[in-house]
């Protein structure tokens, strides 16, 4: 059994009180089609955000729009206390560099090695060799993958392209994580491997997070279980205790129909969540 | 498929100039910002330049030779066939080394930005990019389109040379004319204009195969087959606006310099 590297949370440099990230009234659209509609919603530090809904509901484009990947047509986003909706591109680089993102298929650079994209950012900062090296390690034991340092993404399955794109994520010790369906095309048992890990990044680091899911097991996994660093895996919460640091959000048509806890989303009498998650 | 409306079709096609004049003002506007690529810069010039030594050399040694062949077969009708060199080089040098030069390396190398920009576009390793904090434009527009328009100047006097050197080897070998009256008028047929003509083409060319390379790479949507779409596109259209400028460019020197 792999040990827990030490990766230290970043002292966050935010009131503890303020949201990490907020929507206000957003709207966006893509050659005459509204994508989403005045969506708002916030990400308190510390707290995991799941965010459900069918396939076409909007639901990576919210997460390219919380890194200013996109911008919206319409509304604010704050992001660290920072609207990002206006801020110019080179400031959004900065501020990226307290956000990590797993992207949908790993969206690993295909010509570098395993090394080289989990230290991309250091080696564009010019740290030096050893250094990235080091914390690309470091970042790479997190996900249980240390000995794939020198190889190629086509060298790897998709579960530990997947877990490469996790270490990318996590080496500069992000303070927000957006997932982008981080477990979409896996088979269950390497699905439940990343899920652990998300898990693991929740509960050991206590960084704010977005996630991406269609898949509902993943994401009630993640409500009901919680990661024990002593066993070194994940395992149910006693008494059935959901973890109150997550909750859901669920995009419908481009709406959002549902902001809340775990228990509120089972017990929802909206006809669209009950079909949804029977 | 449904038909787009002449309005829709007017409105993309606005907006996709638009796209490229951004993207080749940003491009051209980084040289003057911080980070600078200078490794990215040197890796995509051996890339460009090096890489397309092999196919300007061939292509340039027999134009050169065709050139000299239909040449001394028109002049001799007239008992001019001293003139074969003058021809060669002038016809080499003002118009076929840039022209053909441009289009060679458009053939590749437009064809191979749009291609990895656009492979890059579709599985997300932009965003990723951004999402990491480095500028795609600096990283991978702005050195392309400097290495592009820096080794198309060298690669067109490469193929000028060696189209001049194909011509004699014709000339000498094949139709028996004289070695030293080839050169002798290929050199001294040359005016300043006709080597400034030559030289100020290739500039244009590799700005416009980089630009639209990138452009179409750049602007890639809808998977494997989006990006076969932009490798087309790129190579079509950087060739045809490669013969237009050419007119363009010829008709301006010649008013200025009158030949």
């Amino acid at each position: 059994m792999v040990t827990t590297p030490q990766l230290a949370a970043a002292p966050t440099k935010d009131d503890p009180v303020e949201p990490v990230v907020v929507f206000d009234h957003v709207s966006i659209g893509f050659e005459g089609k509204q994508v989403l509609e005045d969506i708002s919603l916030t990400v308190s530090p510390g707290e995991t955000r799941i965010l459900l809904g069918p396939a076409g509901s909007g639901k990576s484009v919210l997460l390219k729009l919380t890194n200013g990947l996109m911008r919206p047509d319409s509304g604010t986003i704050t992001v660290f206390g920072e609207p990002i909706d206006t801020m110019p591109e080179e400031q959004l680089f900065k501020l990226r560099g307290r956000i990590g993102m797993v992207f949908q298929e790993g969206a690993l650079f295909d010509s570098l090695t395993v090394r080289d994209n989990v230290g991309y950012r250091m080696m564009e900062q010019k740290v030096p060799e050893a250094e990235v090296t080091e914390r690309a390690t470091e970042a790479l034991r997190f996900v249980e993958l240390e000995q794939t340092l020198e190889k190629y993404p086509s060298q790897l399955s998709g579960g530990m392209r997947r877990r490469v794109a996790i270490a990318r994520a996590i080496v500069n010790r992000p303070d927000l994580i957006l997932y982008d369906s981080p477990t979409g095309g896996l088979d269950p048992i390497t699905s439940t491997t990343i899920i652990e890990l998300v898990m693991k990044q929740r509960d050991v680091y206590h960084t704010s997070s977005l996630l991406v899911t269609h898949r509902l097991q993943d994401a009630f996994t993640l409500a009901t279980h919680s990661f024990d660093r002593a066993l070194n895996h994940m395992v149910p919460n006693p008494d059935g205790h959901l973890d109150p640091e997550t909750n859901f959000l669920v995009l419908h048509d481009g709406h959002m129909i549902f902001d809340g806890s775990t228990h509120d989303l089972v017990h929802s009498d909206d006809p669209f969540l009950k079909e949804y998650l029977s | 498929m449904p038909i787009e409306s002449l309005e829709s079709v007017a409105k993309k096609s606005v907006a996709a100039v638009q796209d490229y004049a951004i993207l080749t003002g940003r491009a051209i506007g980084n040289i003057f910002q911080r980070p600078r690529y200078l490794t990215d810069f040197i890796v995509q010039a051996d890339s460009i330049g090096i890489g397309s030594v092999p196919i300007v050399l061939l292509t340039g040694f027999f134009t050169g030779g065709v050139l000299a062949l239909q040449s001394a077969s028109s002049l001799a009708q007239f008992g001019a066939t001293a003139i074969t060199g003058e021809l060669v080089s002038l016809s080499m040098i003002k118009e076929l080394g840039p022209v053909l030069t441009s289009l060679m390396v458009s053939g590749r190398n437009a064809s191979g930005m749009a291609s990895e920009l656009g492979s890059m576009m579709v599985t997300e390793q932009i965003d990723a990019m951004r999402a990491l904090g480095t500028d795609p434009m600096k990283k991978l527009v702005t050195p392309r389109l400097f290495a592009t328009v820096f080794m198309l100047f060298f690669l067109t006097i490469l193929s000028d040379t060696v189209g001049t050197i194909g011509g004699a080897v014709i000339s000498i070998l094949w139709l028996g004319q004289d070695g030293s009256q080839y050169f002798h008028t290929a050199y001294q047929s040359l005016r300043f204009p006709d080597i400034l003509q030559g030289l100020v083409k290739p500039i244009f060319f590799g700005f416009i195969i980089a630009s639209v390379g990138c452009y179409y790479g750049m602007t890639t949507r809808g998977g494997t087959q989006g990006v076969g779409r932009s490798t087309t596109q790129a190579v079509v259209v950087s060739s045809v606006l490669i013969i237009m400028i050419d007119l363009v460019i010829s008709q301006f020197m010649i008013g200025i310099f009158g030949r």
